[in-house]
C-alpha cells in the first residue's frame, strides 16, 4: 500500500535561523493513526504544520521533501500549495476557541472550506456538515451551525473544529493536541469521537500530543520526538511497553508514576487556615456556597475539580483578591479581612502565591535577582547587601545557579521561570502558599522536578500549601487531603488515600477514571464504565 | 445590548452638556463686557445699565446659561450682536458649506485608507509597506496650512490647474463647485488619508496575527479571501472608530483651511465673529463644532458595540 503523506529529510528554520525540526522522515500510510510525542520545543507541531506546507510565525521549511498523495508540496507554487490545504490535508488546533472567527456562525466556517475548494455544492456541503455534527454527537445538529463560537461550550467548539477539518473529506487529518485544553471527563468524549470518525471515514491522521497515555488510545504507530530530532520510532506497543530510548523509557516511567499514591509521612501541627461557611459572587452569580475546610501547618491541601468549579475563585477568597460575601476566614486563630486591602502587612506576608503561568507572572524589565529581593525589601526593609546574600541563599533552595540573578526571565526555561515564581514567595518567609495549577503549562519532566522541589521545602520549613490542580496524579503524590469541588460546592474531602480509593463518590469516581491512563484498552474500558455509546 | 448603546447615548448627552457650559464659562471669561463692546466710546452709565437689561446681562450667570441653553435646545441660537440678525440665519448655510467640503474630502479620503491600509497590512514588511507608511509619516508631520499652501503655490500658481480661492456662491453648477473646492478638500485628504491608513493597517495586523486568521490559511484560503472575510470584519470596531475621528476632524478642525482658501464655511465665520466679538455667534458655532464631535464619536462608540459578535448574539 502507497503512503497518503511522505515526508523525507524535512529541515523548519526558526526566522532567526535557528533549526526547529532537523531531518525529519515520516510515512503515513491510508487510515493510519501515527502518534508525535515529545515536550515542548521537540517540534512536534512545526512538523504537522509543514505537513501542511505551512510555517508558523515566519518559519521556513528550508529542506526536504513532502508529498501527499503524488503530489509534492516542496516543488509546486503556492497555488498547489492552497489547493491541498483543507482540501487534501487538514488541520484540528489545540484552541478551538482561538481557530474559530468570532465574527461568523460556526456552521458557515465548517463548509467554508469544501464551498472553496469547490468540492460540493451548497447543499451537498449542508448535508455533509449536518451528518458530521451527528457523528460529532453535537446538540440540535440542524441549528448547532446558526450559533456563533462564543455561543457553545469548549468541548462542543472543539467538536465543531473536527468537522470543520473533515469538511473537504480529506485524506490526512493534522491534530494537534485537539483534547490538551479539554477538562479530563469533556476529553474522554472527544477522543473517543475522534476515535470513531477516523475509522468511520478511514481518515489518516496525525495525533501530536504530550500526553502518552491519550495518544495510547488512538495511535498505530509512534513517533516520539526531541529538540526537533527522531528519539525513536514504532508501534504503538513497542513505544510503551517495550522502549528503546532512555528519553522515551522517562517518559513512560512519569506517566506510570502519576497513579501512585505515594504521600509520604511528615510532620503536621495545628490549624493554620480555617475557612468557614464562605460564599462568594461574580456580579450576582453565585461561584462559591457554603465552603469550608481546614489546612494544619506543614500539611497540603489540594483542590480539585474541573474548569469553572470555583477552586481557583477559593484561593482568590483566601488571598482577599476576591472578597467573600458571608462566612469567615481566619489564618493562625485570627480573623482575616474579606479583603486584601484591609488586611495587615504581617498577614498578606504569610499568605503568598504561586500561579500557573510563570511566563506572564514575572515582570520581563527586572532581573531574578530583583524580583526576588523585592519581597525581602517590602515586607523585611532589607539592605542591598545582606538582600543579595539572601537573594542567593534563595536561589540555593531552589536550585538554581546563584549567577541567575543578574538575569532577565527572558532568558530562562518554563521550569525556571516557575522556580523564580516559588522563591519570590519564599522570599516573604510565608507560613501558607497557594499553588494555583503550577505545574499544568509546563512539560511532564519539568512538572516533576518542580514537585519533589515542593516536596523538599516543605520537609526544610514546614510550609503548608493549598494546592490547586485538575491533575490528580499530582494530588496522590503530594497532598495529605484533598477537597473536590464542582460548581462551586465541596463535593468530598478527607485524606486524599480514602478519596481516591473505593468506595468513591460518584463524581470523584468520574474524575478518576477520566485519566488517561497507559494501556491502550483503558479508553474502551472508560466507556464501557461510562455507557457512553460512540 | 440595547442597554449599553442606552447609556452611550446618555453619556454622549451629558458630554455636551458639559461642552456647552464649558463654551459658556469660557465666552464669559472673555475680558470686556458685551454692551460696552457694542456701544463703544458712546457709552455712557445710563446707556449702558439700559443695554445690559435689554440683553438680560444683569442676570446671574447661571441663570443667562439655562436661558441660552433651552433657546439652544428649541433651535433659538439667539441675535447676533454686530448685524443684529438671527444667529440661526447666518449659522446654517455655513455649516452646510462646511460639510459639503467634508463630505467632499470624506468620500475620497476614506476608501482610499482603508484600501492602502488593508494593501499595507497583507503585504507586512514589504516594500510597499515601508514605502507607503513613510510617505504616510511625512504628511502626518506636515502641519495643513504649510501643505494647504504648498498646494496653492503647485496647483494653482505653476501650473494654474485650479483657483486657489474656494468662492462658492448659492446656485453654483455642481461641476463649478467641484472645481472650486477641489484644492481644500485635498489638503483635507491628505491630511486625514495618513492616519486612517496607518490605524487600518495596525488594526488588520493585529488580528492577522490571530489563531482563526492561520486556520483560514490553513484551509487553504487564498490571501485576499482570508483578509476580507475573516481579518476584515473583526477589525472593523477599530477602522470605525479611526474614520469617524476623522470625520470629526473633518468637520471641526478646517478653521485652517478654510482661513487659507477662504472658504465660506463655519470655522471661517466663526474666526470672522471672534474678531468682532460677536459672542451669541461664537457660542453658536462653537456649540455645534461640539456637537458634531460629540455626536461622530458617539457613532463609532455605538458602531463598536454593535459589532461585536458577543453583544449582538449573546449566549
Amino acid at each position: 500500500m502507497s503512503n497518503i503523506l511522505t515526508i523525507r529529510g524535512l529541515k523548519v528554520a526558526a526566522p532567526n535561523g535557528a533549526i526547529l525540526v532537523d531531518g525529519i522522515d515520516l510515512d503515513l500510510a491510508p487510515g493510519e493513526v501515527l502518534g508525535l510525542i515529545g515536550e515542548s520545543g521537540a517540534g512536534k507541531s512545526t512538523i504537522g504544520l509543514a505537513a501542511m506546507g505551512y510555517g508558523r510565525g515566519g518559519c521556513r521549511i528550508v529542506g526536504g521533501s513532502i508529498t501527499i498523495g503524488e503530489t509534492s508540496l516542496m516543488d509546486g507554487s503556492r497555488a498547489t500549495r492552497e489547493k491541498m490545504r483543507g482540501a487534501r490535508i487538514a488541520y484540528v488546533a489545540q484552541s478551538a476557541a482561538a481557530a474559530f472567527n468570532p465574527a461568523i456562525r460556526i456552521g458557515e466556517q465548517i463548509v467554508e472550506g469544501a464551498l472553496y475548494h469547490a468540492k460540493m455544492t451548497r447543499p451537498e456541503a449542508e448535508a455533509w456538515k449536518l451528518e458530521l455534527l451527528k457523528t460529532l454527537q453535537l446538540p440540535n445538529p440542524e441549528t448547532f451551525g446558526d450559533r456563533y463560537p462564543h455561543q457553545v461550550s469548549g468541548g462542543q467548539l472543539q467538536r465543531a473544529m473536527v468537522a470543520m477539518a473533515m469538511s473537504c473529506r480529506p485524506h490526512v487529518l493534522v491534530l494537534d493536541e485537539p483534547t490538551t485544553a479539554l477538562d479530563v471527563t469533556t476529553q474522554i468524549e472527544v477522543l473517543a469521537l475522534l476515535r470513531s470518525l477516523i475509522q468511520r471515514y478511514k481518515t489518516s491522521a496525525l495525533y501530536i500530543t504530550h500526553d502518552l497515555a491519550v495518544v495510547a488510545q488512538i495511535a498505530n504507530r509512534i513517533m516520539v520526538l526531541r529538540h526537533g530530532k527522531l528519539v525513536e520510532e514504532g508501534t504503538a506497543e513497542q513505544v510503551l511497553e517495550a522502549p528503546r530510548e532512555d528519553y522515551t523509557r522517562m517518559l513512560v516511567a512519569e506517566r506510570q508514576g502519576n497513579l501512585s499514591n505515594a504521600v509520604t509521612d511528615h510532620p503536621i501541627g495545628e490549624v493554620l487556615l480555617d475557612v468557614k461557611a464562605i460564599d462568594a459572587y461574580y456580579g450576582k452569580t453565585a461561584v462559591l456556597e457554603n465552603i469550608s475546610c481546614q489546612l494544619r501547618r506543614g500539611e497540603t491541601l489540594a483542590v480539585v475539580g474541573e474548569s469553572g468549579s470555583g477552586k481557583s475563585t477559593l484561593a482568590r477568597c483566601i488571598a482577599g483578591l476576591l472578597p467573600t460575601s458571608s462566612g469567615m476566614i481566619s489564618f493562625d486563630k485570627n480573623r482575616l479581612e474579606r479583603s486584601y486591602k484591609k488586611r495587615s502587612k504581617e498577614e498578606l506576608r504569610r499568605i503568598q502565591l504561586v500561579y500557573q503561568l510563570p511566563d506572564v507572572a514575572l515582570n520581563p524589565r527586572q532581573t531574578v535577582g530583583e524580583i526576588i529581593g523585592r519581597p525581602m525589601k517590602f515586607y523585611f526593609g532589607m539592605h542591598d547587601v545582606p538582600r543579595e546574600k539572601e537573594v542567593a541563599r534563595m536561589l540555593d533552595l531552589i536550585g538554581l545557579p546563584q549567577e541567575f540573578a543578574t538575569r532577565l526571565p527572558g532568558a530562562l526555561s518554563g521550569g525556571q521561570k516557575q522556580r523564580v515564581c516559588i522563591a519570590r514567595a519564599l522570599a516573604a518567609k510565608p507560613d501558607l502558599i497557594i499553588c494555583d495549577e503550577v505545574t499544568s503549562a509546563l512539560d511532564p519532566l519539568v512538572a516533576e522536578e518542580i514537585l519533589k522541589l515542593l516536596k523538599s521545602l516543605q520537609s526544610e520549613l514546614g510550609l503548608s500549601y493549598l494546592f490547586i490542580t485538575h491533575d490528580l496524579g499530582v494530588v496522590r503524590r503530594l497532598a495529605d487531603r484533598t477537597l473536590v469541588m464542582q460548581r462551586g460546592k465541596i463535593v468530598e474531602q478527607g485524606a486524599t488515600a480514602e478519596i481516591f480509593q473505593p468506595p468513591f463518590h460518584p463524581y470523584t469516581e468520574e474524575l478518576v477514571i477520566s485519566v488517561p491512563e497507559l494501556r491502550r484498552d483503558w479508553l474502551d474500558d472508560v466507556l464501557a464504565k461510562r455507557k457512553v455509546a460512540v | 445590548m440595547i442597554e449599553l448603546i442606552l447609556k452611550r447615548v446618555a453619556l454622549g448627552i451629558l458630554t455636551l452638556l458639559l461642552v456647552s457650559a464649558l463654551i459658556f464659562a469660557g465666552t464669559q471669561l472673555l475680558p470686556g463686557d458685551v454692551a460696552s463692546a457694542i456701544l463703544g466710546q458712546n457709552a455712557t452709565p445710563q446707556s449702558l445699565a439700559a443695554l445690559r437689561q435689554d440683553l438680560g446681562l444683569d442676570l446671574p450667570a447661571w441663570q443667562r446659561y439655562l436661558t441660552w441653553l433651552q433657546g439652544f435646545a428649541t433651535g433659538d441660537l439667539g441675535m447676533s450682536l454686530a448685524n443684529r440678525q438671527p444667529v440661526a440665519d447666518l449659522l446654517w448655510p455655513r455649516f452646510g458649506n462646511t460639510m459639503a467640503l467634508a463630505a467632499y474630502a470624506a468620500i475620497v479620503s476614506v476608501p482610499i485608507a482603508v484600501l492602502l491600509g488593508l494593501a499595507a497590512a497583507v503585504r507586512r514588511g514589504g516594500i510597499f509597506d515601508r514605502g507607503i507608511n513613510i510617505v504616510a509619516l511625512a504628511f502626518v508631520s506636515l502641519p495643513e496650512y504649510f501643505l494647504g499652501l504648498l498646494l496653492i503655490l503647485f496647483l494653482s500658481v505653476q501650473f494654474n490647474l485650479l483657483p486657489s480661492l474656494a468662492d462658492t456662491y448659492a446656485g453654483m453648477s455642481f461641476p463649478d463647485w467641484l472645481r472650486a473646492t477641489t484644492l481644500p478638500a485635498l489638503t483635507l485628504v491628505l491630511v486625514t488619508v495618513a492616519q486612517m491608513m496607518r490605524m487600518t493597517r495596525t488594526a488588520v495586523l493585529s488580528v492577522m496575527d490571530q489563531a482563526y486568521v492561520e486556520t483560514a490559511f490553513l484551509k487553504g484560503l487564498r490571501t485576499k479571501r482570508v483578509v476580507l472575510r475573516h481579518a476584515l470584519p473583526n477589525a472593523a470596531a477599530p477602522i470605525v472608530n479611526v474614520v469617524a475621528f476623522n470625520i470629526a476632524y473633518l468637520i471641526t478642525g478646517v478653521v485652517l483651511v478654510e482661513a487659507i482658501f477662504n472658504y465660506n464655511g463655519l470655522g471661517r465665520f466663526m474666526v470672522d465673529a471672534v474678531a468682532k466679538r460677536d459672542l451669541p455667534l461664537v457660542q453658536a458655532a462653537a456649540m455645534v463644532f461640539g456637537a458634531a464631535y460629540v455626536i461622530l464619536n458617539s457613532i463609532a462608540d455605538i458602531a463598536a458595540i454593535a459589532l461585536n459578535p458577543r453583544l449582538r448574539h449573546p449566549r
